[in-house]
């Protein structure tokens, strides 16, 4: 039972290297592990991090707006309609209305943020769940699964999006459903190929010789090499779902008048932009960085965990 | 020592020394393959009726080109894909069977792969690699950690500087005996190593290989040991099965098949090694061409085509695996009496 410790050699130690005296070895050196590792990797790309603070301070504005906007958005004034930038009182113009834009933008991105991620996160749960499903199992669960996802892919997302919402009705929760359902095939199918490529390494392999439940193979062994590159391609469809959902507002489907949301303050300006292009660009301006920042981080985290395998 | 915490009655012996571990009959397994339209269905005959049992405490090797079903065989003994037709018997009991569930084999079987990249999950530390398995058999975390930490130190890797580490960052040969350890893990009795030491280092694979006789001896283990390098297996197999498509060619003693092979294949294996002494240099490639396609495989003996003895008879009868010696036998026409061949030995009793 207790049998003395064999005495062998290990590996990479040098010659003599046991005579030596003993070092203050801590009880078990823990490396920093992957996800330390990609941190580490992330924090030394500049266009990675500049976006990751674009996000942070956008996601800071839209929190603080209701309590920091320097007019009410909500209060329009007929005299004083579609200022330029820079007039006083209006640092970023006024539109149709005479509202200040740096307020309805600045609460605007509530609004658009949410409907950004909101969608992508619902889509990320249910589609990796289906991904992982059909991948692991495989089979004719697998076929029948991937087969109907299949079926979504047939419409362009845009076009599938607006016939969600238009059967559903506007408002910003059908918004939400409708574009959740865009989302959840094309996650699930990324989810479903990275499952079948774990799924057939050796140490899956392994996991069953030990004798455990699927569940239990899923969650321990599969689960945390899945979802990594799962979560990389969500990220990248933020900037997407912001898109999609301004389109929807734009087309009268998404978030309702009064309410500033970007792509629908771009639908309403769309007539000044011959009096004023500057200030009705503004809007458009506001999606097209926070998408470019979502891209360029998701760019930068998946190269972050392109670890050699 | 935490060794030993799954000390059981369902683990001793039952069938006595004299029973096999593990014995094998006529296991097949055909891969479909995708068929045109209309066409007929065809298979890969991956693994096409092999017989063989490994006798407790010894280490069987299987050898063969690459394609030969030495790796199918071995996943099919581990039950990580069903088999078509054939029976396993583990210290006589159906696997799979009643008396021996597939759950309760595995307790006792493991296995240790080639790859030793892919079979090391890479966001687990290897402590949690070899803790898993007795996790999953209701150790608690503590123990299993304990345990892990344990075996690693008995495979070699000083559990203060390895057992926190993730797979990445361990060489090939520490990886491997990572995988070695979570083998044992589970206080196995028969441990399938499949080219378990192929893709290592010349100097690391003896290394390793010296392990696995250490270990052997200490754990009492039986080894069924996969490998394309004969040197290898001669260094390290009591008795050596030779495989040529999807078939036994030739099994018995390793010293007798790989110092006096029956078989023209082994004897072409045997020779198609390079040689140090000058004198013994080979001038021609003694096998010639690829194996056969295992979808369409030549008929009678599947050798023949390559073979130096081959014969018109070679061509239209299959070769039984017939006993040459005790515990020696071989599929080959040329060496069983009566068997039409011109070099068939005329009467029943063999001169070696």
């Amino acid at each position: 039972m207790s049998a003395p410790l064999r005495t062998l050699p290990i590996a990479g130690e040098p010659i003599g290297a046991r005579a030596a005296p003993p070092v203050a070895i801590p009880p078990v050196a823990r490396s920093r592990g992957y996800w330390g590792g990609v941190a580490a990797k992330l924090v030394r790309d500049p266009v990675a991090m500049a976006a990751l603070a674009v996000i942070l301070a956008i996601v800071l504005v839209a929190l603080l707006s209701p309590w920091f906007t320097p007019a009410d958005p909500y209060r329009g004034a007929m005299l004083r309609r579609l200022r330029p930038i820079g007039t006083p009182n209006y640092p970023l113009g006024s539109d149709e209305l005479g509202r200040d834009m740096l307020s309805r933008l600045m609460v605007g991105a509530r609004l658009s943020l949410f409907m950004g991620v909101t969608p992508v996160v619902l889509a990320f749960a249910i589609g990796s769940a289906i991904g992982i499903v059909a991948g692991y199992v495989g089979g004719w669960l697998n076929t029948v699964l991937m087969r109907t996802i299949d079926v979504f892919f047939a419409f362009p997302s845009v076009l599938l999006a607006i016939a969600l919402s238009g059967a559903l009705g506007a408002g910003i929760f059908n918004s939400i459903v409708s574009l959740t359902c865009v989302f959840v095939p094309q996650i699930a199918r990324v989810a479903e190929s990275v499952t079948t490529q774990i799924r057939n390494r050796d140490y899956v392999d392994a996991a069953r010789l030990s004798g455990a439940s699927a569940l239990t193979i899923v969650r321990v062994q599969v689960l945390g090499n899945v979802l990594g590159p799962i979560f990389v391609y969500a990220t990248s469809l933020i900037s997407v779902s912001m898109i999609l959902a301004s389109g929807l507002s734009f087309l009268g489907l998404g978030v309702r008048p009064p309410e500033p949301e970007w792509g629908l303050m771009l639908n309403t300006l769309r007539t000044a932009i011959y009096v004023n292009p500057a200030v009705a660009a503004l809007p458009g301006l506001c999606i097209f960085v926070t998408s470019i920042s979502f891209n360029l981080f998701s760019d930068g985290l998946r190269t972050a965990m392109e670890v050699k395998e | 020592m935490t060794i030993g915490v799954f000390g059981g009655a369902g683990l001793t012996d039952r069938g006595g020394p004299a029973q096999p571990l593990l014995t094998v009959t006529g296991l097949v397994k055909h891969f479909p393959v995708a068929k045109g339209f209309g066409g007929p269905k065809k298979v890969v005959r991956a693994v096409d009726g092999v017989d063989f049992s490994v006798v407790k405490g010894e280490t069987l090797g299987i050898v063969g080109e690459s394609g030969c079903g030495k790796s199918t065989t071995a996943r099919l003994v581990m039950g990580l894909m069903p088999h078509d037709r054939g029976e396993m018997l583990f210290d006589g009991e159906v696997i799979g069977g009643t008396q021996l569930s597939l759950r309760a084999f595995r307790r006792q079987a493991q296995m240790v792969f080639q790859d030793s990249y892919s079979s090391l999950n890479p966001r687990m530390t290897v402590e949690g690699s070899v803790a898993f398995a007795p996790q999953v058999h209701g150790l608690s975390a503590k123990a299993a950690v304990a345990k892990a930490r344990d075996l690693l130190a008995r495979v070699g890797l000083e559990p203060t500087r390895f057992a926190g580490r993730y797979p990445h960052e361990l060489s090939g040969g520490q990886r491997q005996r990572v995988n070695i350890a979570r083998a044992l893990a589970l206080e196995p009795r028969l441990v399938v190593l499949d080219e378990a030491v192929s893709a290592l280092d010349k100097s690391v694979e003896a290394q390793v290989l010296n392990l696995l006789l250490d270990l052997k001896a200490e754990f009492d283990l039986t080894y069924v040991f996969i490998s394309h390098d004969l040197n290898v297996v001669r260094f390290i197999c009591d008795r050596v099965m030779v495989m040529y498509l999807g078939r036994v060619a030739e099994i018995g003693p390793a010293d007798t098949v790989l110092g006096a092979p029956s078989h023209p294949y082994t004897g072409a294996l045997l020779s198609s090694m390079p040689s140090l002494d000058p004198d013994r240099r080979t001038e021609v490639a003694p096998l010639a061409g690829d194996p056969p396609n295992p979808i369409d495989p030549p008929t009678g003996c599947r050798f023949h085509p390559r073979c130096a003895l081959a014969e018109p008879v070679c061509a239209a009868e299959e070769p039984p695996l017939a006993s040459l010696a005790d515990d020696h036998r071989v599929a080959c026409l040329a060496r069983q009496p009566g068997s039409g061949h011109s070099l068939a030995p005329a009467s029943e009793r063999i001169a070696a």
